[in-house]
């Protein structure tokens, strides 16, 4: 049944921002969607307002709009593009909600739209959990036992009958948003009215629970003529209770008999069938009493998903590649396999090796959240290995993760602690659960015991029992000969691990030379959907130790284009996400098109670089020196490698690159000295001095006596931070003495080892954001940013526009030759991000990153110059000259010249703190600071800053509002600043709330106001007029970080749990009321990116 | 189990010389048989105990083996058929609330030869280029010199050619009732039939009566069923004139007919079709099939070295009228069914009874209840 003719315009829905339970996975299955339809010789249009990803580059869609993924403004996009059909089935559920609201509104039937994929009906029944209950029922499977709840009266009924404790999950959310396990009655009435309040239509289930029970997922597809294929079976350690999200897990499943597995599949099958998905993927949940063997369904979700990007990464399978194809009319039987090249997609993978994925939290920047996992997802990203067994896929997934502990035995052990605490501790999720479990296998306690504490299955308690074993094998040894080291690498231990049991190696680097002497390495095998049974056609490629000393490797040889390798970024977290995979991925295009081999290294199963078909070569490994190291040697091996690319993946590959360079790794782009030019604070002062650059004075101490001193010499506020700083990680902005020691008393690692920098902090001045490429001679500027909020708040959660707002001819001018000679001072070959902070005139350099930052993708986008290709081509060599020649970038001008009819473009950092909650169920504070706490990021482009700034606020948070009620509440400092924005406010006919300080200021300025009381001032105060909804704006700007806070805490709370905006700056106000206007006048259309760049170019060639 | 770490060598020999080196796993020994691998991922238990796999040493390409153990309701057959096992990681412990004891002591009490910690891998590439071939496995005292090793490879007996049906077939015929009422009675060839099979015939209401490969036609009618049955089994179907023999009476008399596997092949012989060795062989439970007449994929178990031949979709002229190649594999288009247009027979290649396998063909028992009521 070939491709259906009746479709020739497809929408595809991607998923907005990066958000915790959303991320780039759904990047990843909207590119492959996208590239897969316009094969197909379709018209693709595409709606997702996250700049940062490969799906809204102008080449993978015909018409991008970077546009809020709301109904209204895909209603605008309907309207503008007349798409035959929509396909909402891969971009989470965002788009599928979208979808929902879409067709509710009519507007899917007054345009005549189809939904592909799966219809609404399909959508709704297994979404809506009775709906889906009773079609589990229907074919003779289980449920839990349970019940729909619309009220707090029905839930303590239900609670009543089903007895304590019980799972409250909520309708229509995502990543499980506002779920979780009541034990007691107290936890019951919090966890369900934050349930029923967190689900779009007020309603929860409340459910038998099944806490430690065995979970599985199954990842399916089916094509129209009803042929079902199981893709890929995934079991996690972590027994329910513990988000899958957050679980560690493992595929193939691994403690299931056939028949087991078998009664799974067909259930699966048969509920896929009845829910009737007509055509793509889905994921379904299952739970196993691990005594009675009984089986419930948990859940499905009738689209693509997180999981689904990681069995297609586990199995070689490209799940929303192949749900495009059946969207469209294919049969899995006409669908070719990608990697055998001559099999078809209508088979089920079968695996020769083990795959876990391990989830990467981030809780250190949410103080006070509490770090139980449960039911609610809380991980921020995630890594995935794949090893020839068990432990040693663990192994290179504990060490993908760039935490402080690289796999066991690589930090110290907690002091104080005994086997009964250690088990105590295994009963609850929580990160690092299996280094809890692994110490108290050490500690003694048997496989049963740390099974009856954690729950986990005994036979991954076993795996790493056997870790433990051998551990004492490898102390014990005499000498380290190579059959004990084979087994430990075949094991998965590290290097680093094996260094840290054998003391006498001198490390890290001792073990090394002795492997490679005993001529230990690993063998490079292959992913090819099959188990070897068909040769495959795909170098899809990961590491694994093999007794035999001959054991063969797949990597083929291949002499004639030089190679390129590419360091990814590892797994997302705060401050390292989706666009250094954006800038590995160009990189990886650019220099395929340029005619290199591009080898791609990467853990992170999300993302759009680990898809087989994004380089020429993928080795899915941990981005360790140790790793790295080896794929370049197999590299080497193989043909010739002309240099490693470390400057796109962020952090991660950065950090290893002054190590690769002293083995004589060729790194391209800026020199690993160079980048120590830019990170080292003393080298970098030197570089501006001798450029005549201001920065601020800074000093480093050791003590708090030091600090003082600094302090004082320099004036408050100052900006603190330990002076090994990851994402902004410790910093903060400090305004008195007071402060300043209670800063320092809680870094307790201050020492002459780790000092603290203690910077002048510029209150109130502009910041500025540059992306720049330098080729030794030339510097382009891609783009200078400004940013809507004042220095202080971390350019990653800050808002900017492009091009700058308020910047004058000779600031920019000013900004160029700052970063000129910051590129050629430190000696940048590629991408160069400067943060600078304008005040009384003068131009402060913040600091300096010789690497693509976050802003690359944005920039990108906005000023349509490719700054990541640029970059990969720079640092092999070609010049800005050449690639002003080839096209790549513009014949003249730069980023920083845009033509006066360039469109404005606004990001907007997206942040996660509804996600947590304290151990009281308190929300944690949403306040902005040094230390950035922002997922992700939405742009929003129009002709205005106010329409651009008005589009990122709905991307981001739902809409500003046009009416109604706005609360203000502002620092003294900020009081006289606010006067304009709030007069502007009450004009357009807002009633002002504020409290009597503010209220007291506003009144002696004209405007009208009512005074609300504070928090601490008894009732119907302002935080319960919030959490009524009677509020919906909120501008409350704080003092300090730790001052006298705790009504702002309270507020912000309150407004993040409501959903509403929360302005925690003035300028943010200002720019606020600019999208309000906006609204208001209701002019903001829509416009494909493809024909805002094209009128950019335009401007560009005419005026050249 | 083993908390010991004594370590006892082991090799696995194949008759082109390779040697995969790696640890003894089950019992220790020597052992010989054809190599072969098997790409499921579930289901060992079911595998081992396969009479299909009578004479092959098998090689899991699953790396993670055992963990489920051993239990006393999942045994296809009344003993363990493979000649070897080859594993690349052995569970230390198993884990599964119906498990009774470890797949290690059950090789061993079984006296079953195996090898672990082999890079099944590479071995699997191999074979798939070199195809399946005869091997030993050597541990203890047979451990020998490599040279030594090829030779006594090179002494077994070879695959092609091989009768071995006899050897696993039922000495006596037995019977398995139907669950409930008993709608029809079937006559099952025992060529190595597996458990799965007959519960899942009594669950359609058939009483079984599993009768000795080397029963006679008359054996045969004497049951006066209503249909038979051509179970699956190991060997070269070349061998197997007289399962073919019987066949053709089965046709004269327009019994309904249906056989699975070796029962394809045996009813494709009886059709006037030849067989052929292939290469390496479908050993698995992942494998599409395509149902001509419908287009609809099913996703089958499977486990056979040799195969029909004919050509997908195509008629063709037999000794019985015209007949039909029923279904195929879209992965190198192998003849997975034939069936018989003008007397009541089909078959097809891979297993309707999975265990181990998916479920997906098992609506063929179901067409063979629709043969037996429109009798």
């Amino acid at each position: 049944m070939p491709k259906r003719d009746d479709i020739k315009h497809v929408l595809v829905i991607g998923s907005g921002p990066i958000v915790i339970g959303q991320a780039c996975e759904f990047d990843y299955s909207g590119t492959q969607a996208c590239r897969v339809l316009r094969e197909e010789g379709l018209r693709v249009s595409l709606v997702n307002s996250n700049p940062a990803t490969i799906m809204t580059d102008p080449e993978f869609a015909d018409a991008t709009y970077i546009e809020p993924i709301t109904p209204d403004f895909v209603e605008k996009v309907i309207a503008a593009e007349r798409p035959d059909a929509i396909l909402a089935t891969l971009g989470g559920q965002t788009a599928l909600n979208t979808a929902v609201a879409l067709h509710e509104r009519g507007v899917l039937q007054k345009y005549g739209v189809e939904l592909i994929g799966a219809d609404i009906d399909a959508i709704q029944r297994g979404e809506d959990r009775q709906k889906f209950k009773d079609i589990v029922a229907d074919i003779g499977g289980e449920t839990p036992r349970s019940r729909v709840c619309h009220s707090m009266d029905e839930i303590r009924e239900t609670v009543a009958e089903l007895g304590l404790p019980v799972v409250i999950r909520p309708s229509f959310t995502m990543g499980g948003l506002g779920s979780g396990m009541a034990y007691t009655h107290e936890q019951l009435e919090r966890l369900a009215s934050t349930g029923l309040a967190e689900s779009p239509v007020t309603e929860v289930l409340i459910e038998e629970s099944v806490l430690g029970w065995k979970e599985y997922e199954l990842e399916l597809m089916r094509d129209k003529r009803d042929n079902v294929v199981v893709i890929c079976s995934i079991e996690n350690i972590d027994p329910m209770g513990v988000h899958t999200g957050d679980s560690v897990t493992v595929a193939p499943a691994m403690t299931l008999t056939d028949r087991e597995y078998q009664h799974m599949r067909d259930v699966g099958i048969d509920v896929l069938r009845a829910v009737g998905v007509d055509t793509g993927g889905c994921n379904i949940q299952f739970a196993i009493h691990p005594q009675t063997g009984r089986m419930v369904v948990i859940e499905m979700n009738p689209r693509v998903s997180r999981s689904s990007a990681l069995a297609s990464k586990a199995t070689g399978f490209p799940i929303a590649k192949i749900a495009a194809k059946l969207a469209i009319g294919y049969t899995l039987d006409e669908i070719r396999n990608d990697i055998t090249g001559e099999t078809p997609a209508s088979f089920e993978p079968t695996l020769d090796y083990v795959v876990v994925k391990v989830p990467r939290f981030a809780f250190e920047k949410f103080p006070g959240a509490d770090p139980t996992l449960t039911t609610t997802m809380k991980s921020v990203g995630e890594a995935m290995s794949i090893g020839r067994n068990f432990v040693e896929a663990l192994g290179k997934a504990l060490r993908s993760m760039e935490t402080k502990a690289g796999g066991f035995w690589t930090t110290a052990d907690p002091a104080v602690v005994t086997l009964e605490s250690t088990l105590e501790a295994l009963r609850f999720g929580h990160d690092g659960r299996l280094y809890t479990l692994e110490r108290a296998l050490r500690m003694g306690a048997t496989v049963q015991q740390a099974h009856d504490a954690s729950g986990i299955d005994p036979w991954f308690i076993d795996q790493i029992a056997s870790l433990v074993q051998l551990r004492g094998e490898i102390e014990n040894a005499p000498v380290l000969d190579e059959p004990l080291l084979r087994r430990a690498k075949r094991s998965g231990l590290s290097d680093r691990q094996v260094a840290a049991l054998r003391p006498e190696l001198a490390g890290e680097d001792g073990v090394r030379s002795l492997r490679h002497r005993l001529g230990v390495r690993p063998v490079y095998k292959t992913v090819d959907t099959c188990a070897a049974e068909f040769a495959a056609k795909t170098p899809y490629h990961y590491s694994a130790y093999e007794l035999d000393p001959e054991a063969e490797t797949e990597i083929t040889p291949q002499r004639e284009r030089p190679k390129v390798l590419i360091l990814g970024s590892g797994p997302n977290r705060i401050g390292q996400g989706i666009e250094f995979d954006y800038s590995c991925v160009h990189a990886a295009m650019a220099l395929r098109a340029a005619g290199y081999e591009t080898v791609m290294v990467n853990c992170n199963p999300e993302t759009v670089s680990t898809d087989y078909d994004t380089s020429d070569r993928l080795y899915f490994e941990p981005l360790t020196f140790e790793d790295v190291l080896e794929v370049v040697h197999a590299e080497q091996t193989s043909g010739t490698v002309a240099g490693v690319i470390v400057q796109l993946g962020g952090q991660t590959p950065l950090g290893l690159a002054r190590r690769l360079a002293e083995v004589g790794v060729p790194i391209v782009g800026t020199p690993p000295e160079a980048i120590h030019l830019a990170e080292d604070r003393g080298a970098f002062g030197e570089v501006l001095t001798g450029a005549g650059l201001p920065a601020p004075k800074y000093g480093t101490a050791t003590s708090f006596v030091g600090a003082k001193r600094i302090a004082d010499e320099i004036g408050y506020p100052v900006l603190v931070r330990p002076s090994y700083v990851l994402g902004g990680r410790g910093m903060e902005i400090v305004y008195d003495e007071a402060t300043l020691a209670g800063y320092i008393e809680r870094a307790t690692e201050v020492s002459p080892e780790h000092p603290v920098l203690v910077d002048r902090f510029l209150d109130d001045a502009i910041e500025i954001d540059v992306d720049a490429l330098c080729d030794g001679t030339e510097v382009y500027l891609g783009g200078v940013m400004e940013h809507i909020e004042e220095a202080g708040i971390h350019s990653g959660d800050s808002s900017c526009a492009l091009p700058p707002i308020t910047l004058g001819r000779t600031d920019l001018e000013a900004v160029r030759r700052s970063t000129e000679a910051i590129a050629f001072g430190i000696g940048v070959r590629g991408l160069l991000n400067v943060q600078y902070a304008l005040k009384d005139d003068v131009l402060y350099v913040l600091e300096a990153n010789p690497r693509a930052s976050r802003t690359v993708p944005f920039v990108s986008k906005a000023t349509a110059a490719p700054l990541a290709k640029a970059a990969a081509r720079i640092m092999l060599g070609a010049t800005i000259a050449d690639l002003r020649g080839e096209g790549l970038l513009p014949a003249t001008g730069d980023g920083a010249e845009l033509p006066a009819g360039a469109p404005v473009a606004v990001k907007e950092a997206v942040l996660p703190f509804h996600r947590f909650r304290t151990p009281e169920g308190q929300g944690v504070d949403s306040l902005l600071g040094p230390e950035m706490k922002s997922t992700g990021e939405v742009m929003g482009i129009d002709a205005s800053f106010g329409k651009a700034f008005a589009k990122s606020q709905t991307a981001s948070y739902g809409s500003l509002p046009t009416s109604g009620r706005v609360f203000v509440s502002v620092a003294n400092r900020d009081k006289r600043a606010m006067v304009f924005p709030v007069k502007r406010l009450a004009d357009l006919g807002f009633e002002v709330l504020a409290t009597s300080g503010t209220a007291e200021v506003l009144r002696r300025n004209g405007i009208p106001c009512t005074v609300v009381r504070k928090h601490f001032e008894g009732d119907d105060n302002i935080v319960d007029l919030i959490r009524d909804g009677g509020v919906e704006m909120v501008i409350n700007t704080p003092y300090g970080n730790h001052g006298p806070r705790v009504d702002g805490y309270e507020i912000r709370t309150a407004a993040v749990s409501r959903d509403i905006p929360c302005v925690t700056t003035i300028q943010g106000a200002a720019a606020a009321v600019h999208g309000i206007e906006a609204l208001i006048r209701d002019d903001i259309g829509v416009q494909p990116l493809q024909a805002l760049q094209e009128a950019l170019r335009a401007d560009w060639a005419a005026r050249s | 189990m083993s908390e010991t770490t004594t370590r006892t060598a082991a090799a696995l020999v194949l008759e082109d010389g390779r040697v995969f080196r790696g640890e003894a796993f089950g019992a220790t020994g020597a052992t010989f048989g054809e190599v072969v691998f098997c790409t499921a991922m579930t289901g060992y238990q079911e595998t081992l105990t396969d009479p299909s796999y009578h004479r092959q040493i098998v090689v899991a390409t699953a790396p993670q083996i055992g963990n489920t153990g051993w239990n006393d309701e999942d045994d296809e057959s009344a003993r363990v058929w493979v000649s070897g096992y080859v594993v690349r990681d052995p569970a230390r412990i198993p884990s599964n609330w119906r498990a009774t004891r470890s797949l290690d002591d059950e090789l061993v009490a079984q006296g079953v030869v195996g090898i672990s910690g082999v890079d099944t891998r590479s071995l699997t590439r191999h074979l798939r280029e070199r195809g399946a071939m005869r091997a030993g496995v050597f541990s203890g005292d047979a451990l020998v010199t490599p040279e030594a090793m090829v030779a006594r490879v090179l002494e077994s007996p070879q695959m092609l050619g091989a009768e071995l049906a006899s050897e696993v077939s039922t000495k006596q015929t037995y019977v398995v009732p139907a669950d409930g009422e008993r709608r029809f009675r079937v006559a099952a060839l025992d060529l190595g039939i597996k458990s799965n099979t007959p519960r899942m015939l009594a669950a359609r209401g058939i009483e079984t009566h599993v009768l000795p490969a080397t029963s006679s036609l008359d054996d045969l009618l004497a049951v006066e069923a209503d249909g038979v049955f051509l179970s699956n089994g190991p060997g070269d179907p070349a061998t197997t004139d007289h399962a073919v023999a019987l066949t053709r009476g089965v046709l004269e008399r327009r019994i309904p007919l249906f056989g699975i596997c070796f029962g394809n092949q045996i009813l494709g012989r009886a059709l006037g079709l030849g067989t052929y060795k292939l290469r390496y062989g479908h050993r698995g439970i992942n494998i599409p099939v395509i149902d001509v007449a419908t287009r609809a994929v099913a996703i089958t178990a499977q486990n056979h070295g040799f195969a029909l031949e004919g050509e997908p979709g195509k008629d063709f002229d037999s000794p019985f009228g015209r007949a039909t190649v029923s279904h195929y594999c879209p992965n190198d288009g192998c003849v997975e069914g034939v069936r018989a247009l003008e007397v009541p027979a089909f078959s097809v290649q891979y297993h309707p009874e999975a265990a181990a396998g998916p479920h997906d063909a098992a609506n063929l028992f179901d067409q063979f209840v629709t043969l037996m009521e429109g009798k």
